[in-house]
């Protein structure tokens, strides 16, 4: 015997096809965070704990991010992996700007976060004197977990984001 | 162009005791030989300024010191003369083993002689002096910086270089700034006998 359904109101997929409703934002978001693809700046030991999150045990895949991209052009989110010397800084600051909107900049462990143990007349004390960081990472070095930990941060920043509300209001206002 | 490897298989067997050694250098080199020094099997030799580089030369072409190990330089801060040279041999040839130090002292304002002629390798190191102490290198063909980037200004490895360095700015290329130190600098005093002495600790009197 039939049963009538009343209150499964929205959606019909016999009427309505392959359809549902989000906000843009909303679906924008999801994209974005799903395929967060890392430009690796491997800069001291902290890269080695960033090629073992890479890697098959913590297997950075699970997060949409196991494309790391060696070219700026292609990557999504930066992570500062090591001691940003003075000399490096710039390069890393170009490498940034090389990056196309929308990015993010993950920095990883306490040189990247603060130079941490190297208060020295060679080291640039914490990347965020350069470029703006998104999520910092504790450690020396951090452990995967902890990395993934940052990654998630970062994918729950991105979902609270209004990206296509904050366009469509530039838009008006231009 | 590099010499070829020196013949010294005879001496080796008489080098096995270090006082040869010695006893070949003050005969050859006399009253240029200032001094050596043994301490826990290590073997140093502190000679003369004006005759280092004749010591060094003779030290790899006659007493098979084929191996240069590491050039260094130590800042005797408030104190003449001001630099020294410290210079770490090694006798590889024919297994022999052998490890001597020279020393040398050098005024400020006045130039090492290097030894990149005797041993190629001591370039990159002699660049590293000039780079982090500003000692220069009479015969040094390539004097730029090596760690530091071409216009930096100071020396940092100088006494008298606070260790939280000063700010520069060359644009396009690199800028630095002082780094925070609070409570610090944090020097440890590695001769000092226990643990709890040489932890790193500010040596500033509050």
């Amino acid at each position: 015997m039939a049963e009538i359904i009343t209150n499964h109101a929205a959606y019909d997929s016999k009427v309505e096809g392959n359809i549902f409703f989000t906000r843009v934002d909303a679906a924008v978001n999801w994209m974005r965070k799903n395929s967060l693809w890392p430009m690796p700046m491997g800069l001291a030991c902290c890269a080695i704990e960033l090629m073992g999150t890479a890697a098959s045990r913590f297997d950075i895949a699970r997060f949409g991010s196991e494309v790391m991209r060696f070219s700026p052009r292609q990557a999504d989110v930066m992570i500062v992996a090591g001691t940003v010397t003075y000399k490096m800084a710039l390069a890393v600051k170009r490498v940034w700007d090389q990056i196309p909107a929308p990015k993010w900049c993950i920095a990883m462990g306490a040189c990247a976060s603060t130079g941490g143990m190297y208060r020295s007349y060679a080291v640039l004390q914490g990347i965020d004197h350069l470029i703006p960081v998104d999520v910092y990472v504790s450690g020396c070095p951090p452990r995967p977990e902890a990395l993934l930990e940052g990654l998630m941060k970062l994918q729950a920043k991105i979902e609270q984001s209004h990206s296509s509300a904050t366009h469509f209001d530039a838009e008006k206002q231009a | 162009m590099l010499k070829s490897r020196p013949e010294c298989g005879a001496l080796i067997f008489f080098l096995s005791e270090m006082s040869t050694l010695y006893t070949l250098l003050r005969e050859r080199f006399g009253t240029a030989i200032l001094d050596t020094v043994d301490f826990r099997g290590e073997h140093t030799v502190i000679v003369e300024r004006s005759k280092a580089a004749d010591i060094l030369r003779y030290c790899r072409d006659e007493l098979s010191f084929d191996y240069l190990l590491d050039l260094s330089s130590v800042d005797y801060y408030l104190e003449e003369p001001r630099w020294e040279m410290v210079y770490e041999l090694y006798a590889l040839a024919n297994g022999a083993n052998h490890h001597l130090r020279v020393k040398f002292r050098l005024p400020e304002g006045e130039k090492a002689v290097s030894v990149s002629e005797i041993w190629p390798t001591a370039a990159w190191h002699e660049r590293e002096v000039y780079d982090m102490m500003g000692i220069e290198f009479d015969g040094l063909s390539d004097h730029r910086r090596i760690l530091m980037w071409e216009g930096y200004p100071y020396f940092p490895l100088r006494k008298d270089f606070p260790l939280a360095g000063k700010p520069t700015e060359m644009p396009d290329v690199a800028f630095t700034d002082k780094a925070p130190l609070d409570g610090g600098p944090f020097v440890t005093s590695p001769t000092s006998e226990t643990t709890p002495h040489r932890e790193p600790r500010s040596r500033e009197k509050n």
